[in-house]
């Protein structure tokens, strides 16, 4: 199982997400540098956090014409799992592999402080070890992390069952209260048609050692450390 | 070019133009019922006429200078004499 951090000019959590991958998880672990022509062999490839390109323009606007950009389509396209992390989500709706736009927070502000975040799909490579609408503790660090898609979008989305997780209360209820950013439906990430390429905005990677605070991050990493296992030996 | 966040994120208090629009009523403004915020982008173009500068521009816009999940976008072609 091999995992591939992409590098932009001004990604920043690519560390943290290497760290876990390589340190905690123990999986075999790739820098992908935005300039990269292929994948180096990657099963799993994330778009960590940041503000690649500067933001420039729009959040992901100018990274969606990376070199490696046009590899991850590829590769997605051929069933390929793709994890895109805070700038990660920005850029894959920017490149139209995941629908909608990450818009400011209602309040305007930048929020960095812990969600609590319902599962509701316990079906796919990156939340298999997770319980059915279990509640996840995980940081957001973010400025523009309000989830917005026009309405026939939005109820396709739920239709299918796109929404992975919600920004809930502690108790798993999704109330207006829990919502961080404003993001329609309290949507805090979701995944393609096929399942294969998920957009979240909170972060995961920050939250998967003790000493960070808590550890229900890596649930997600070992979800797809042990699905592609799986894969390969069946 | 200008674009403008469209009509439908603008809900409630979460869109810049609200925050905007208090902000002018707070001064005394009280007569705005309404603000959008939005960006202006210049181009510079060389060697290509009125009607393709228009089409290309187009292009632009929507591949890039604006994002039509949450925008609108219009522009403006003006022939370089003119500007000066």
């Amino acid at each position: 199982m091999k995992f591939g951090v992409v590098v932009f000019p001004g990604t920043w959590s690519d560390r943290d997400c290497g760290w876990v991958v390589d340190q905690v998880v123990g999986a075999e672990l790739t820098y992908l540098w935005h300039k990269d022509a292929d994948l180096k062999g990657c099963d799993c490839v994330i778009l960590p956090g940041g503000f690649a390109y500067g933001d420039y323009l729009r959040t992901g606007a100018i990274a969606r014409f990376a070199p490696v950009m046009e590899q991850i389509g590829e590769f997605a396209d051929k069933g390929g799992l793709v994890w895109g992390i805070c700038n990660g989500f920005q850029v894959l709706c920017e490149a139209g592999l995941l629908p909608g736009a990450l818009i400011r927070n209602a309040s305007l502000e930048f929020r960095c402080e812990w969600t609590n975040l319902v599962v509701e799909r316990t079906d796919l490579p990156f939340t298999a070890r997770c319980e059915e609408r279990e509640v996840l503790r995980v940081p957001i660090a973010h400025g523009e992390g309000s989830y917005f898609a026009d309405p026939a979008t939005l109820s396709r989305l739920e239709q299918r069952g796109q929404v992975v997780f919600r920004y809930c209360d502690p108790g798993g209820r999704v109330v207006p209260a829990a919502n961080p950013n404003g993001s329609l439906h309290n949507i805090a990430g979701i995944v393609n048609a096929r399942g294969n390429v998920l957009g979240m905005m909170p972060h995961p990677e920050r939250c998967s050692e003790a000493e960070l605070g808590g550890t229900d991050g890596l649930k997600l990493f070992r979800s797809v450390a042990e699905n592609a296992l799986k894969v390969f030996v069946s | 070019m200008i674009s403008r966040s469209r009509p439908e994120p603008l809900d409630g208090s979460s869109a810049p133009g609200v925050t905007v629009k208090q902000g002018l009523a707070s001064l005394g403004f009280g007569e705005v019922v309404d603000v959008r915020v939005g960006k202006y982008i210049e181009v510079n173009l060389e060697g290509t006429s009125e009607h393709e500068a228009r089409r290309r521009v187009e292009e632009m816009c929507r591949q890039l200078l604006a994002n039509h999940v949450i925008e609108d976008f219009r522009f403006d072609i003006e022939p370089e004499h003119k500007r000066r």
